[in-house]
């Protein structure tokens, strides 16, 4: 047997953007063994229910995680307003699933472009990164930030979009459509692309099941698990399948979330198309009593979000799942018995979000 | 930026940021933004790096990494807290878990609001930052002057 050794990875590393940290048991170069310790981002975020109102809570929560803020701030208010029972206007649903499938399309062109990144190919992590700065200039056009947008508010949204606005969505996703078949092609077929990711990182659709992995993660192990076709918001009205993939690899995870760019670009041509008229938001009176959870699709899979409310205007409790958390295990599985050197990009493969993890 | 002798290399480190600003700092090094142009490159090693960008507030638990990171940088360095929870602790200051901002475990020099600071706002911050960094240099180097001056001194009278 060789000999054993230990190499802390992270949390300062330079193909994390975030801070996690693994202690991998190496013999040789195969990773043994990966115990992970978390807590970098720990900020206790829900404990805040006790000094913000349930109306200022909207904020805090989309300040989760910046990639998946709108969807963070969604899951909130539709948590309350199931305590509440509020019905949101309908083209309050549709302006919100627009904008939860636009968070979708930026969120997976950023970790398309780490992954490139992780792989070493330099210009395609910039490629990505161009076409995602796309998406967040149709968000700062509709509604005024980048990365945290605040629009959400208990009963609706607060900002219109008007019909000139959505018809530039309508054309500039397309065009990132275009653009991203290109890029499909240099993530698919190419060699030196494929040779990083074919095969590496196998995790089997039992192994998935069992470890409760999430999202993209458990679809490209033959998983057919998606929440958004549970209905909530608009997605009861719009035509979709559940994307999968049986390759049950790295490969998979990144086809997998290829498919689910065009899923979602699709998905916001429906939303435009079908966009009813009307009012945004309903005006939401008193404070809520009851608890409720509420299961939503994230661009990392499936978050959960708990509302437990007491008549005052303070919630007593909020809690949130979220799909990294969920993926860790699955991740560990994954690393045991790879190379030293694919360890960052079998990191990367989870898509972690290490600040929604901990909050 | 005009008299600066060197390229600073830059370190990023997300203390307990919700990834708003980390994804803007990322953002400002591609080429929509280019902040690479004035010369900076994003490494990942703290004992090459000359400028150290925070983004999030400071934890119990990432306290020590912070400082640490500081500490391996080599001098003259110069630190920006990029976003608001870097500045102040923003959003989160009243959280159980969060001691504040960046400056209160390491000398900030340079302070980028925002939530999340927008990449114009980032890179104003590092240009400033590499002007401060090439001052600070020059003053390092006048102060090595005088005391080779202050040796050479002492040799002479000990002649």
């Amino acid at each position: 047997m060789a000999k054993q050794s230990i190499v802390p990875f992270g949390p300062q590393h330079p193909v994390l953007p975030e801070p996690i940290h693994l202690d991998l048991v190496l013999e040789d170069e195969k990773v043994i063994e990966a115990i992970p310790s978390i807590g970098f981002v720990h900020r206790g975020l829900e404990s805040l229910v006790d000094k913000k109102d349930f109306n200022e809570m909207t904020y805090v929560i989309e300040r989760t995680c910046g990639i998946c803020s709108f969807m963070h701030g969604m899951g909130y208010c539709e948590s309350v307003e199931k305590i509440m029972n509020v019905e949101i206007p309908d083209r309050g649903k549709y302006l919100r699933t627009m904008w939860a499938e636009m968070s979708r399309v930026h969120s997976h062109l950023l970790w398309l472009g780490l992954l490139a990144d992780a792989f070493g190919f330099e210009s395609l992590f910039y490629q990505c990164w161009r076409m995602r700065e796309k998406v967040l200039d149709l968000f700062e056009m509709t509604t005024g930030g980048r990365c945290i947008f605040s629009v959400n508010k208990i009963g609706g949204v607060l900002k219109d979009v008007d019909d000139v606005m959505l018809a530039t969505i309508k054309a500039t996703t397309q065009d990132i459509a275009a653009e991203l078949r290109v890029i499909r092609k240099t993530f698919m077929e190419d060699y030196t692309v494929e040779a990083r990711l074919r095969g590496v990182g196998i995790l089997t659709k039992e192994q998935a099941h069992n470890l409760g992995t999430a999202g993209p993660f458990a679809r490209a192990s033959g998983i057919k698990m998606d929440m958004r076709t549970t209905g909530y918001a608009a997605y009861g009205d719009l035509d979709f399948d559940i994307i999968t993939s049986n390759e049950c690899d790295s490969y998979g995870r990144c086809e997998v979330r290829i498919n689910e760019i065009f899923q979602a670009i699709d998905l916001i041509g429906q939303c435009i198309d079908k966009m009813p008229k009307g009012d945004i938001a309903t005006i939401v009176k008193g404070n809520p009593n009851g608890e409720a959870f509420v299961r939503m699709e994230q661009p990392r899979g499936e978050a959960v979000y708990y509302s437990k409310a007491n008549g005052s205007k303070f919630l007593e409790r909020m809690r949130i799942r979220t799909p990294t958390f969920a993926n860790i295990p699955g991740l560990l599985e994954t690393l045991k018995g790879a190379d030293f050197a694919d360890v960052p990009l079998l990191i990367l493969t989870i898509d972690p979000c290490i600040s929604c993890t901990e909050r | 930026m005009g008299n600066v002798k060197r390229s600073p290399w830059l370190l990023h480190y997300d203390g307990s940021s919700c990834n708003g600003c980390d994804i803007e700092v990322l953002a400002c090094l591609t080429p929509v933004y280019d902040a690479e142009r004035f010369g900076i490159i994003n490494t990942g090693d703290p004992m090459q790096a000359d400028i150290f960008l925070i983004t999030g507030g400071i934890n119990k638990a990432n306290q020590a990494v912070v400082k640490q990171l500081y500490d391996q940088m080599p001098r003259p360095k110069v630190v920006v807290a990029v976003g608001v929870c870097a500045c102040t602790g923003g959003v989160f200051k009243e959280c159980y878990n969060i001691i504040g901002g960046a400056d209160t475990t390491i000398p900030v020099d340079i302070y980028v609001p925002g939530c999340a600071a927008r990449p114009q706002a980032i890179i104003d911050g590092i240009v400033k930052a590499i002007d401060l960094w090439q001052a600070k240099a020059d003053k390092m180097e006048n102060v090595q002057k005088e005391l080779n001056k202050l040796d050479k001194l002492e040799e002479k009278e000990k002649k």
